[in-house]
């Protein structure tokens, strides 16, 4: 087998990172933690990017490393701090599922996704190919913490850290997507936090609390 | 030297010209004064310059502007030609006379602001002249979408009334479905070719099988904007419920918008025409016709009527557009054409009369805040202007020389009676059935505007709060006397009309009506020696005959009247409750048609004291097809219920075991 050029080395082994902070997510329980967390994942996102683009010299990319590094490094896990500070919510979160069975779900995800990721893998002429498998891995468990979730704010950390999965996999499989198509999923994530944002605090003048077994009154019928 | 600029140049000015005054209404939102004096008099100055302009283009060659405006690479195009123009000619003429109309109409009220109407209203114009002159089927679905919400925000003017939102929704959801089946033709009309200009569609040359599709998805479509069966059930629901002016616009005019696509459609883009579709056509318009009258004999609120009336005149003109494909398949373009003429006439016609009648109920109604023809009557004594102009509109719908409606009713009956010529004896049968089924339809309607009009202006008045009723202002009366003139000029002089019509058969059915063009007295489709017809002389002959009558009644009759009580049946008192009503007058209609209503009835009992006697017809219509189609809908949606828990987690679980499985499986 040849040895990969270092780069590419330092890629894998970011990608690992992500996947571990992808379970790490899926484990922590408290609430300013995972937005650490996030972060953390972010700049992992970011740093691999940004070799990516060193090392293929595609120079689009620096600007999509520098636009993951704002967005999801400094601005989101702010604006998110800024809300908890505001909405005062507590510290810890309950799971739907306790953390054991959750871990063991998400190991036969990842199995999956690698399953899945081999034969794309195969086609893709990339040298980051390799890495599909975790991408698709970080947006499954990324998924599967939304699931599990049962408070607002941790369900909206799950849907931006499956954007960076969706990312992660765009780069891997075909060094990113076009600039345009990039900026606008940025636009659209920071706007729909915001939104989200707005939405907490409807939810919780409702219901007192942000907890989401609130919502399940406002089925039809009965 | 200064060229005269050429026509798209003065549509697109005059839409610009709509679409600003718009803007301007928006900047003055609340300033009745200025929306109502200032705006509308100026959009109806838009109007009779843009009438102008395509009057002109009528006979000129077709023009064709690529405009800068849509998407990258897909740039709108338009194109003014002969049928355009005649369209925009009868846009532009009525829709002025319908501005200078509310500019004396829209008083404030609780629902939209002034302004906002004004913009709405103005949109609504534009749109329309948008849809005429558009000549791909990207800017003809923007305007046609534009048309249909500028003109739904119209009829839910007073939006806060539950009824009349819901009357606005249920012509919003008719007007989408009518737009899908358009796409879906536009989409079959381009043949594979992905270009959506209309200039390649007229190049494709489809299969008939196709060709069909395409035609029959155009029927629907424009179908349900014009009121044809089984769609006709938002007109009725919308029509009472928009201010008077809106349904003038939508009843004269955004209804021809239909008719006009249908046309375009069916002669210009489609390069083959068949048989069937004809007969199709003329059935299915026929039994509008027969429907939309029948009911209007039924109702008892005066713009339902009408708007059962628009249905019955859609109809009309649906079979003669029936007709002339029969004609044209069969390779007769000299009945094409006169059956088309007779469609286009029509058009135009009902544009005039039904806008004038629509707006005298809105003046009615702004003088007596009453819809009910139970509640009306007399009223000519209070409005002599709006009764007398009405009138006029009345025996034009009624079909009555010397007025236009007669000329092309008689035209089209013209073109039905000369069919013996064709080869199938099968179709031949079909049309003379058809012939006696328009007569049929011409002579109830003409028996329902004898209702309309005797009650509610003749006799006494039902209500005493009718004697404060005051007639219209002057901007009103202007409007209504310029579409009674209207009325008269085009029943007068029919030649000038078909003789402009020329440019628009030539381009559709390839043939000109010929001779029967030419002379400005005398109108003979098939030659003098079998049927003609001068408006002028019967003009002639009538005015003498009641000149004379009036003299003869004058001199040897008023010498000895005789002043006696009169007969009064035993009874010495008579009040206004014994006048026919509305419900009486439409009695033996009813009685004929029973199998055709669903009525509800309510005889009270010989031993109630306060006895009340009512009956409501509704329309089958909706427990034939919408209410099925509605309980389904329940049906279906009570399983897909089921799933609905109402918690979140199990809503993502969803999709993420969709995710899954559709990864598993496709990869």
């Amino acid at each position: 087998m040849a040895t990969l050029p270092l780069y590419a080395q330092f890629i894998n082994l970011l990608a690992a990172l992500l996947l571990l902070l992808s379970f790490a997510m899926l484990a922590q329980r408290r609430v300013l933690s995972l937005i650490d967390l996030f972060a953390a994942q972010g700049l992992a996102l970011a740093a691999s990017t940004a070799i990516v683009a060193y090392g293929t010299g595609q120079h689009h990319l620096y600007w999509s490393a520098g636009l993951t590094l704002i967005l999801k490094v400094f601005l989101l896990p702010w604006i998110l701090y800024r809300l908890i500070r505001k909405l005062d919510v507590k510290w810890d979160v309950e799971g739907l599922i306790n953390v054991p069975t959750t871990m063991l779900i998400g190991i036969v995800l990842v199995v999956f996704a690698f399953n899945l990721a081999a034969p794309i893998s195969q086609l893709a002429s990339t040298v980051t190919r390799a890495t599909l498998g975790i991408a698709m891995a970080c947006v499954m468990l990324s998924f599967l913490m939304m699931i599990t979730r049962r408070k607002a704010i941790p369900q909206v950390i799950g849907f931006l850290s499956m954007e960076n999965g969706l990312f992660f996999a765009a780069t891997s499989a075909t060094y990113g997507m076009p600039m345009v198509v990039e900026l606008g999923i940025a636009l659209d994530v920071l706007v729909g936090v915001l939104i989200l944002g707005v939405f907490f605090f409807q939810i919780r003048e409702q219901f007192d609390s942000l907890d989401l077994r609130h919502l399940e009154k406002l089925k039809e019928g009965e | 030297m200064a060229m005269p600029p050429d026509s798209t140049t003065l549509v697109l000015a005059a839409i610009s010209a709509w679409l600003l005054i718009g803007a301007l209404g928006i900047a003055a939102l609340r300033k009745l004064r200025f929306v109502s004096r200032v705006l509308f008099p100026a959009g109806a100055a838009v109007g009779v310059g843009l009438a102008v302009a395509a009057f002109v283009a009528i006979g000129a060659p077709p023009q064709v502007a690529v405009l800068p405006l849509g998407l990258p690479d897909l740039p709108f195009h338009v194109r003014v030609d002969a049928l355009s123009a005649y369209f925009l000619v009868l846009l532009g003429a009525a829709g002025a006379a319908i501005s200078w109309f509310s500019a004396g109409y829209f008083r404030s009220s609780e629902g939209t602001p002034p302004g906002l109407i004004c913009f709405q209203y103005h949109v609504f114009l534009a749109a329309m002249a948008f849809v005429l002159i558009a000549d791909d089927a990207y800017a003809f679905m923007v305007a046609w979408e534009a048309m249909a919400l500028a003109s739904y925000f119209l009829v839910t003017t007073e939006h806060r009334i539950p009824e009349i939102r819901r009357a606005g929704f249920l012509y919003l959801l008719i007007a989408h479905v009518g737009a899908i089946a358009i796409l879906l033709c536009f989409g079959v009309l381009q043949g594979g070719g992905g270009d959506y200009t209309f200039g390649a569609m007229r190049a494709v040359t489809l299969p008939a099988a196709w060709a069909s599709v395409a035609f029959f998805l155009a029927l629907f479509g424009f179908g349900a904007k014009a009121g044809l069966l089984p769609l006709h059930v938002w007109l009725p629901e919308a029509h009472p419920a928009a201010p008077s002016p809106v349904s003038a616009l939508m009843s004269g005019v955004m209804l021809k918008t239909a008719i006009y696509g249908l046309l375009r459609v069916a002669f210009d883009l489609l390069h083959l025409q068949l048989w069937w579709w004809g007969a199709i056509a003329l059935s299915l318009g026929l039994v509008t016709a027969l429907f939309g009258v029948i009911f209007a004999a039924a109702q008892t609120d005066m713009k339902r009527l009408l708007a059962y009336s628009s249905i019955e005149n859609i109809g009309i003109i649906v079979a003669g557009i029936g007709l002339a494909i029969l004609y044209k398949a069969y390779d007769k373009p000299l009945l094409a054409a006169i059956a088309l003429t007779a469609v286009l006439y029509h058009a135009l016609n009902h544009a005039f009369f039904k806008s004038l009648l629509f707006l005298a109920t809105g003046s009615v109604l702004h003088a007596t805040k009453e819809r009910s023809l139970g509640r009306l009557g007399g009223l000519i004594h209070r409005m002599p202007w709006v009764a007398w102009l009405a009138l006029v509109g009345t025996l034009a719908i009624a079909g009555l020389p010397p007025l236009n409606g007669f000329v092309s009713e008689w035209l089209l009956l013209q073109a039905f009676l000369f069919t013996p010529t064709l080869p199938q004896s099968f179709v031949n049968m079909l049309v003379s059935i058809a012939a006696a089924a328009l007569v049929l339809a011409a002579a109830l309607a003409a028996y329902v505007m004898v209702k309309f009009y005797g009650v509610v202006f003749l006799g006494r008045p039902r209500e005493p709060s009718l004697a404060y009723a005051k007639d219209a202002g002057k901007y009103e009366r202007a409007a209504l006397a310029a579409l009674a003139l209207g009325c008269v000029l085009l029943g007068v002089f029919p030649g000038v009309v078909i003789g402009a019509l020329d440019p628009v058969n030539l381009l559709l059915v390839g043939h000109s009506t010929g001779e029967a063009a030419g002379d400005w007295l005398l109108l003979a489709p098939f030659g003098e020696d079998r049927s003609s017809y001068s408006a002028v002389i019967v003009l002639v002959v009538i005015v003498a005959v009641v000149l004379v009558t009036m003299q003869v009644v004058h001199r040897y009759y008023h010498g000895r009247v005789r002043h006696a009580d009169p007969w009064d049946c035993g009874h010495p008192l008579q009040t206004p409750r014994m006048q026919d009503t509305a419900e009486g007058f439409g009695q033996p209609v009813r009685q004929v048609f029973e199998p055709f209503f669903r009525i509800e009835r309510h005889l009270p009992s010989p031993f109630d004291d306060k006895p009340r006697y009512w009956l409501k017809p509704s329309d089958p219509w909706w427990h034939w097809i919408y209410l099925p189609i509605a309980r389904a809908a329940e049906f279906a949606a009570r399983f897909v219920g089921l799933i609905q828990q109402g918690r979140i987690s199990v809503y993502l679980t969803y999709s993420f075991v969709t995710l899954l499985a559709l990864l598993f499986f496709v990869r």
